[in-house]
């Protein structure tokens, strides 16, 4: 038995590593020693707990506390104070900003209220590098029950039955992309993870990764039954190095405890699983563009069919799934597919992760059954928009998807009603923006990205999208003429229609979609040469207030361009031909006397 | 590592490690356990609080009743050290006085098991800041 009463359990994702959570834990483990407490209290080093905006984090169990923003000089104090003395440091308890209440466990935060954690179950619960503590949660359970008590078939039927469709972004059914690989015929087959997370402002699979590496392995194992294939590869982005580093930990101790290898649980199923490093292009996320960077070919997608499910990875039959596909397989295995297919809605079952940017409240990594509306995920998880601004718009999907507006918050989240909106789920990336947002500079901002990512090869996807992107830079600069916002639309829709790739037919989307949402906000710019945002900078003026001006040449002085000019005590007057818009005047004047028009 | 080389094995390999997860898995759940609270300042220590957590800790696994026992400051009663403070599932907190082994012994058979007061019951007499702030 144990002899353990108390864990403390420190965040070990990406985010709160950089916010030196190992100092934390080294920390805490110095105290506890100088304490004499090593025996009784126990430190783990976990996944993502998901609340990054207040991380590091801290949650002393078994009374649930939630420490937030620790320190690694907070060490003393939790050791002192909530350890040996039993009192909750309180000035490290989160801090409700809405009902401005202190909230001493995660159970009654709004940040975890609706959260269902079914792919995260073990993120911020369980240390990734430990491969016992995946086992004491049932880990491998699944695929001991695969291989010892079910048909290839009837594994196959479990993930049809539960409705599970693919998380990387398309929606595809899992059950039917497996049945397909396994009914063709081949010696060798391959089962491929996704890992090359692309999406600006996304990062599940990386958390999932870091924090729970042996679902993925397990799932990858289970599909290696299912289809017949006994080799797996995990294709993963050289820019995540601690997901590497802990899949490196996890897969050296699933073959110590010949969970992965040959004759696994001596039912003669062999399997084993290796890693396959990306350089981070955007299009090596589409499946064929993947398996060509794999082979040590150009990352450039070729047009299906063939589908990877008859000739992938080196011509031979291969299943492609997502990080976050592979972490739910264990489960819906264990639970039954009928329990899977009870959560979400009609079309989309079970649960879906998403990451939380851009102007809101609670950044960080939160996950719900489908069907949760976006005013619950903004609102009430995400905590709403910063600073009290008003909401403008939510970008799902990443720079293939499309925003949402207002009109948009009670529509529940699936796949197919993002779609009907003009969306799509995408990875799940969620980038919240705000009234200062201008939309027009937030289409430019995806288009920056998919010129920059495109690999090339056709031309709809090279040119087009270079062209969309010049236009969009001179809508901002405010050379953009009436006639161009039809330009947009037109050359989007061919793009969209004669792209090669998922990459380049989705990437006119933030456009059109801006144009449909924001129409005013594009005739403000051709026709007005205004921003409504202000933050297109070509299209402001400042001007100086006749009323409020004192004549006290702080403004003049601190501009940089001598664009302000006016004797002491007479009204000022800015060039707006010199002017550079650098805002130190605004910033400067003590009598609101300057403003932008 | 030894090989796990069956199913069955596993399967064991789990139930060896799943107590060690116990105090994690239970706090996601407190509500539905038994709470046990330890005064543990200097004056409970002295008092023999250290042993009164050890023995509840061990006992109540014993016994198989699924229970969070952790320790807290100084609760201000003084003279009637070691305090304890027991929290069955929907349940008022109850705080015990003078607890001794024996004593502790009948708060697990009598209270906790049946609900049946025993001696020892110090009355809560006091409002905190943390039953207006945190809510309990």
């Amino acid at each position: 038995m144990s002899k353990y009463s108390m864990h403390l359990l420190v965040c070990g994702g990406t985010g709160c590593h950089s916010s030196e959570s190992d100092a934390i834990v080294c920390n805490l483990r110095d105290e506890l020693e100088a304490k004499g407490l090593t025996e009784k209290v126990q430190v783990i080093l976990t996944g993502c707990f998901g609340f990054c905006e207040k991380g590091p984090i801290v949650k002393v169990m078994p009374d649930n506390t939630f420490y937030v923003q620790v320190k690694p000089e907070d060490a003393q104090p939790i050791v002192e104070e909530h350890v040996i003395k039993g009192r909750k440091v309180t000035r490290l308890l989160y801090h409700d900003p809405k009902t401005n209440e202190i909230v001493g466990d995660s159970k009654h935060m709004g940040f975890f209220k609706k959260q269902l954690r079914v792919v995260l179950r073990n993120c911020g619960f369980i240390n990734p590098e430990n491969i016992d503590e995946y086992i004491a949660r049932d880990g491998y359970q699944a695929l001991g029950k695969v291989l010892s008590e079910m048909t290839p078939e009837q594994v196959i039927k479990v993930i049809k039955d539960s409705g599970q469709r693919g998380r990387g972004g398309a929606g595809f059914p899992t059950g039917l992309k497996w049945e397909i690989a396994s009914k063709n015929k081949s010696d060798q087959k391959y089962v491929v993870c996704n890992a090359d997370e692309g999406d600006p402002g996304a990062f599940m699979d990386r958390s999932v990764l870091e924090g729970d590496p042996h679902s993925v392995l397990e799932a990858m194992a289970i599909c290696g039954y299912s289809i017949g294939a006994s080799e797996g590869l995990i294709y993963i982005r050289a820019e995540y190095p601690m997901a590497i580093h802990r899949l490196k930990i996890a897969i050296g101790q699933a073959r110590e405890y010949g969970l992965l290898g040959k004759d696994i649980f001596g039912t003669g199923f062999n399997f084993d699983i290796s890693i396959r490093y990306g350089a981070g292009a955007f299009v090596c996320g589409e499946e064929t563009a993947l398996i060509h960077s794999m082979e040590g070919l150009r990352g450039e997608p070729t047009i299906k069919p063939p589908f990877p499910a008859e000739a992938g990875y080196r011509g031979k039959p291969s299943n492609v799934n997502n990080v976050e596909t592979f972490a739910a397989i264990p489960v819906i295995i264990l639970k039954g597919a009928e329990w899977f297919s009870k959560i979400g809605t009609e079309k989309s079952k079970g649960t879906k992760v998403f990451a939380l940017a851009g102007k809101i409240n609670n950044v960080g990594l939160i996950e719900v059954p489908m069907g949760t509306t976006l005013r619950e995920i903004i609102f009430e998880i995400g905590g709403g928009i910063r600073n009290g601004k008003k909401f403008k718009a939510v970008q799902t999907g990443g720079p293939s998807g499309g925003c949402l507006t207002e009109k948009h918050l009670d529509v529940p989240i699936d796949f197919d009603n993002l779609i009907a909106a003009g969306s799509m789920m995408g990875s799940g990336g969620m980038i919240v923006m705000d009234e200062d947002n201008c939309m027009v500079s937030v289409a430019k901002f995806f288009l920056d990205f998919t010129v920059e990512e495109s690999c090339g090869k056709c031309a709809p996807c090279r040119i087009g999208n270079k062209r969309l992107h010049e236009l969009l830079g001179q809508i901002c600069e405010g050379k953009g003429k009436p006639e161009d916002l039809d330009r947009l639309r037109n050359m989007s829709m061919v793009i969209k229609d004669t792209a090669l790739c998922g990459l380049g037919q989705t990437s006119p989307n933030p456009v059109l979609s801006t144009l449909d949402n924001f129409m005013n906000e594009y005739t403000a710019h051709v026709i007005a040469k205004k921003c409504p945002s202000g933050e297109c900078k070509s299209l402001m003026e400042y001007v100086v207030n006749a009323e409020n001006c004192v004549g006290c040449t702080a403004c003049a002085r601190v501009c940089p361009v001598n664009a302000i000019s006016g004797e002491r005590k007479e009204i000022h007057h800015i060039d707006p031909a010199i002017c550079i818009k650098c805002g130190a005047c605004k910033e400067k004047c003590k009598f609101d006397a300057i403003f932008i028009r | 590592m030894p090989k796990i080389k069956s199913f069955a094995d596993l399967k064991k390999k789990r139930d060896e490690l799943k107590t060690g997860q116990d105090i994690r898995k239970k706090a996601i759940d407190t509500e539905n356990h038994v709470q046990v609270k330890v005064a543990m300042a200097t004056c409970g220590i002295a008092s023999g609080a250290k042993t009164i957590m050890e023995f509840f800790m061990e006992q109540l696994e014993r016994r198989n009743i699924p229970a969070v026992v952790t320790q807290t400051g100084c609760m201000g009663y003084c003279y009637a050290e070691p305090t304890i403070e027991v929290k069955l599932p929907d349940q008022d907190p109850v705080v015990f006085g003078y607890v001794d082994l024996k004593r502790a012994d009948q708060i697990i058979e009598k209270y906790i098991k049946t609900g049946e007061l025993v001696d020892g019951i110090i009355p809560v007499n006091y409002e905190t800041i943390d039953s207006k702030e945190i809510g309990g």
